[in-house]
């Protein structure tokens, strides 16, 4: 059972503020991402959890502990670096076997741990190499088993696979998931791959310029988004977001992006929705695959002319132009054949987004 | 090689491996002639053109070993049948060894030089890259306030020929009683060797990348131990550089060595040459001091040769 929390976390470089009021409790065996660009303070709050750097204002709580005045070895926490840190001089079996020497265990219990660590991460024939002989996948298993051998109370682990190519990334992603469902412990995971933090995650909490911008599960923080950060960050391809008017038209609203000739129609009630928000200046979010296109023209659908089609294999990505507005749609692979070619398109009131322009908060109306 | 090559790169490659070769020999000749000069009979040893070949003798050995006296009259022919094959050897050459009433054979200063320099030299190695290990490793991984002045002022110590404090220090030295002790020597080399040692060793350290370190922290480790569990195994290479260089600056040192000291801790560099004091100057004894004299640092080079090389080349290849 590991819980843990962080009270009001701040944290200065010098004049640059890194962490802001940060808020977070992350429940026993809980897998959370730690997901934002560079710079964004992620990787900050993963090593002052870790005890490797130290905070200027607020608590870190593990299991309703203060740690933020303990040595980073006395919290008993264990961390898989990106660089994978395997230390060169020792095989792979003193690696792994190098946290446990530090508790003097015994030499037979050590033994059996580190060759059973070995087994369930599929490296036991590799217990002689030395690091430098290894491929890129193997060393991140011999981290994690380095991390996973003493049996922390909670895994940290920062981009562990960023420095591996695409493929072999994949490959890891399925098998950190194995693991964590496997070994079941609670573990902080720092990327700033959203595909990465989508797959793995329980919950994802989204950071941006040391604040935290949202905490929710995976299909939360997609479907959801708090705000424009998140709208865009989360998502591949990108949603597409535009300044838009709404005006009543009859028993109806029209949604009219910015430089659009003309308005998209959406159901009355979005009027209702959106009066707390009157004279606000307003974006629309909307995801390409919330871009519907057909090739007749039809109830609601707006003319647009296809400009750049992107083949995707399974789907391509289509960019839109409605007068000087563009949008990006998602359609069947090859349905629309070439650029230059008049379509006809309509959002998607469903999957909708309005946001405040000027705060860049989700107004939370939802068809 | 699996690299293609035309002809004129091959003649070029063959240019270049015989001008590697004739500078070689340049570099060797001068050691070639110390030993080929300590195992010359003593009336080659000075011949214009030089000798090269000749048959080789041991007797500049036994000479350097030994106190010796001229000899006033050819030895009588029970004395030099009496003699042990080495004596002969001194006798031959128109001396004989001293001896103590007893009839012991007295020894040399060299030995005792020798042994002088080796407490030296290794003792000032070890405490010189031992603090300068510990120095740099602060460094590199702490922010030390004025850090880029201090390391200036650490460096700044070698801005000066060290023989320029040379009266000064000998004054200091005599009021302290350091003259003429192994302590004494010990501390200026270890002074001279630092400022060298924090650098090298910074730029060795700066290199390990610190996450190794943090990995031990977590692990569960004191930074102390992380220190020599982690970074000392990985500093090896500088480490070994380093103390090569710090230890034939120490052995080699002459100047101080000759002022500070002249009895209990003369080092072997002043004494050396000072042989040539009794009599007509003997080359021979001289140049098998010296050659034995290269024998430490050509030793403690070659078993280091593998992290020198690695040390010359390191941070070069980007991992």
């Amino acid at each position: 059972m590991t819980q843990i929390e962080l009270r009001g976390v701040q944290k200065w470089f010098g004049s640059v503020q890194v962490i802001k009021d940060l808020n977070l409790v992350i429940e026993d065996n809980e897998f959370i991402v730690l997901l934002g660009q560079s710079g964004c303070g992620k990787t900050t709050t993963l090593r002052a959890v870790a005890g490797l750097e130290t905070i200027d204002e607020g608590d870190i709580l593990i299991d309703g502990q203060t740690v933020q005045h303990l040595k980073a070895a006395a919290r008993d926490i264990a961390m898989v670096f990106q660089s994978f840190s395997l230390y060169p001089h020792m095989s792979v079996y003193e690696n792994i076997a190098f946290p446990l020497r530090a508790t003097r265990m015994n030499r037979a219990e050590l033994d059996s741990q580190v060759r059973e660590i070995a087994n369930v991460l599929r490296i036991g024939d590799l217990l002689d190499r030395k690091p430098s002989a290894l491929s890129g996948g193997d060393m991140q298993r011999v981290a994690i088993g380095r991390a996973l051998v003493r049996q922390p109370k909670a895994m940290l682990m920062d981009e562990p696979i960023g420095a591996l190519d695409a493929k072999l990334r994949e490959e890891m992603r399925a098998e950190i998931k194995r693991l964590h469902l496997k070994q079941g412990s609670t573990t902080i995971y720092v990327t700033h791959d959203q595909i990465e933090a989508m797959s793995l995650a329980d919950r994802i909490v989204i950071m941006h310029e040391g604040v935290l911008q949202q905490v929710g599960t995976p299909n939360e923080v997609y479907s959801r988004p708090q705000n424009l950060f998140v709208a865009q960050f989360v998502g591949s391809p990108v949603m597409n977001i535009a300044a838009a008017k709404v005006a009543q038209d009859k028993d109806a609203a029209t949604v009219t992006v910015e430089g659009a000739p003309q308005g998209f129609p959406f159901p009355a009630e979005l009027l209702g929705k959106l009066n707390g928000s009157a004279g606000k200046a307003l974006s629309l979010g909307i995801r390409p695959e919330g871009v519907l296109v057909e090739h007749e023209a039809g109830d609601g659908f707006v003319p647009a002319e296809a400009h750049i089609i992107e083949p995707l294999g399974s789907y391509d990505i289509v960019d839109l132009q409605f007068g000087d507005q563009m949008l990006r749609a998602r359609t069947r692979s090859g349905f629309v054949e070439k650029a230059g070619s008049r379509v006809y398109a309509r959002i998607d009131p469903a999957q909708a987004h309005f946001f405040d322009t000027a705060s860049g908060q989700s107004l939370g109306v939802r068809l | 090689m699996a690299a293609v090559r035309t002809t004129g790169e091959r003649t070029l490659n063959r240019v270049a491996i015989a001008s590697v070769l004739i500078v070689t020999l340049i570099f060797l000749a001068p050691i070639y002639w110390i030993v080929s000069t300590s195992f010359k009979p003593r009336n080659l040893s000075t011949t214009i053109p030089p000798t090269v070949v000749f048959t080789p003798e041991i007797s500049p050995f036994v000479k350097l070993f030994t106190k010796r006296s001229q000899l006033r009259s050819a030895p009588t022919p029970e004395e030099y049948e009496a003699a042990p094959w080495w004596e002969r050897l001194v006798f031959d050459g128109g001396e004989k060894v001293v001896r103590s009433g007893r009839g012991e054979v007295q020894l040399s200063g060299y030995p005792s030089r020798f042994i002088n320099s080796l407490i030296v030299a290794i003792t000032s190695t070890v405490l010189a890259v031992g603090m300068g290990t510990f120095t740099a490793y602060g460094f590199s991984r702490f922010k030390v306030k004025g850090e880029g002045d201090l390391l200036f002022f650490i460096l700044s110590t070698r801005m000066l020929p060290p023989v320029v404090v040379a009266i000064p220090m000998f004054l200091m030295y005599r009021a302290v009683g350091l003259n003429d002790t192994h302590w004494g020597l010990i501390i200026l080399y270890t002074a001279f060797n630092l400022s060298f040692s924090v650098w090298l060793m910074k730029g060795f350290i700066d290199e390990i990348p610190k996450e190794y370190e943090e990995a031990a922290l977590v692990d569960g480790y004191t930074r102390m131990q992380a220190f020599f569990k982690v970074v000392l195994p990985e500093a090896a290479t500088g480490i070994a550089a380093t103390a090569v260089f710090c230890f034939i600056t120490a052995w080699n040192e002459y100047a101080f060595a000759l002022i500070m000291t002249n009895r209990r801790a003369q080092t072997a560099p002043p004494f050396i040459p000072s042989q040539v004091g009794s009599g007509l100057p003997d080359w021979t004894v001289i140049a098998s001091g010296t050659f034995l004299f290269l024998l430490p640092v050509a030793i403690f080079t070659f078993l280091l040769r593998n992290h020198l090389l690695r040390g010359m080349s390191f941070g070069a290849i980007r991992k």
